[in-house]
């Protein structure tokens, strides 16, 4: 089983590298499609897990301790296979 | 004056901290995070700057939970004063020793140079040498010291003087470096005893590497 952990600035937390990225893209060409940039980071954890909830319930743990900062990030969790 | 220096995987201004503290006279020990305990006698624990743990995943996220970090924990908390310098500051932070948390500079590049600093409060042991509305120059040397707390957060730093210092020019007035909210360069906790900033005042100690206006930040430790 896989745990795909995303993170990224929460909204209302200025996102300084998405808003480079949305400026460079403007400039190569893409202004008219692009409505927002944000830049997260992807965490993938290989578990030795077979419980999807319990998954879950310790990648959650994960986050809140480690993973993300909740004090600027917001993160989602995605168990897979 | 006994100092408690730790050091990380990754630390790279211990020993110049220790160089500071003991050109002010002051007994400095080193102290590997794999400890767990500080010597008995420390006055102060310094928090020195560097890369530990290469800043994976977030500046001092990993180094918040080392060994040594629970003891630091405990000190501050018997009111024991320590001091974050640069990743110190970074990894208070993250301990939730200090509020607010760090971002990549809004410039996104790694700033490297001296920066004007303006004390904005002197009541607290860190600064009391120094006067409201001084004006200093001490290096910057991060890539991410782009303070960020909430507006609600930020007012509480102010009603209880918490804001230490702030960027500034060199007329004092306030100048944005890295977009720090309210251009904050360095704070204290609620209690005053645990102080945090980005600049180095241990690279400002020596006029003849450039300014010594570092010393006078360092000495409100020994009063």
């Amino acid at each position: 089983m896989k745990a795909i952990v995303n993170v990224a600035l929460k909204r209302g937390v200025l996102d300084d590298q998405g808003k480079a990225t949305h400026h460079a893209l403007d400039t190569l060409g893409f202004k008219e499609i692009i409505k927002d940039v944000r830049v997260g980071k992807q965490i993938i954890l290989e578990l030795n897990s077979t419980n999807k909830e319990e998954a879950q319930a310790e990648v959650k743990k994960m986050c809140e301790k480690l993973l993300a900062n909740t004090v600027i990030e917001d993160y989602d969790i995605e168990i897979v296979g | 004056m006994n100092v408690t220096v730790l050091q990380f995987p990754g630390t790279n201004c211990e020993y110049d901290t220790r160089y500071a503290f003991e050109k002010l006279e002051a007994k400095v020990t080193i102290v590997w995070h794999k400890d767990y305990e500080l010597p008995d006698n420390t006055d102060l624990v310094v928090i020195p700057g560097g890369f530990s743990y290469g800043d994976y995943l977030r500046s001092g996220a990993i180094a918040r939970f080392a060994n040594i970090m629970t003891a630091v924990q405990d000190f501050a908390a018997k009111g024991g004063k320590v001091l974050g310098i640069c990743n110190g500051f970074q990894i208070l932070l993250e301990a939730g020793l200090l509020p607010g948390a760090m971002k990549r500079n809004n410039t996104l590049h790694f700033i490297s140079k001296y920066h004007h600093l303006k004390v904005i409060n002197n009541d607290n042991t860190f600064l009391q040498e120094l006067n409201q509305g001084d004006i200093l120059n001490i290096p910057v040397a991060h890539h991410d010291g782009n303070y960020y707390i909430d507006e609600m957060g930020l007012k509480e730093l102010e009603n209880n003087g918490q804001i230490l210092l702030k960027y500034c020019d060199e007329k004092g007035n306030l100048k944005s470096l890295n977009g720090s909210v309210e251009q904050i360069a360095g704070i204290c906790n609620k209690q005053k005893n645990v102080f945090g900033l980005m600049p180095h005042p241990e690279r400002a100690i020596e006029t003849l590497l450039g300014c010594d206006d570092g010393v006078k930040m360092l000495q409100g430790f020994f009063k």
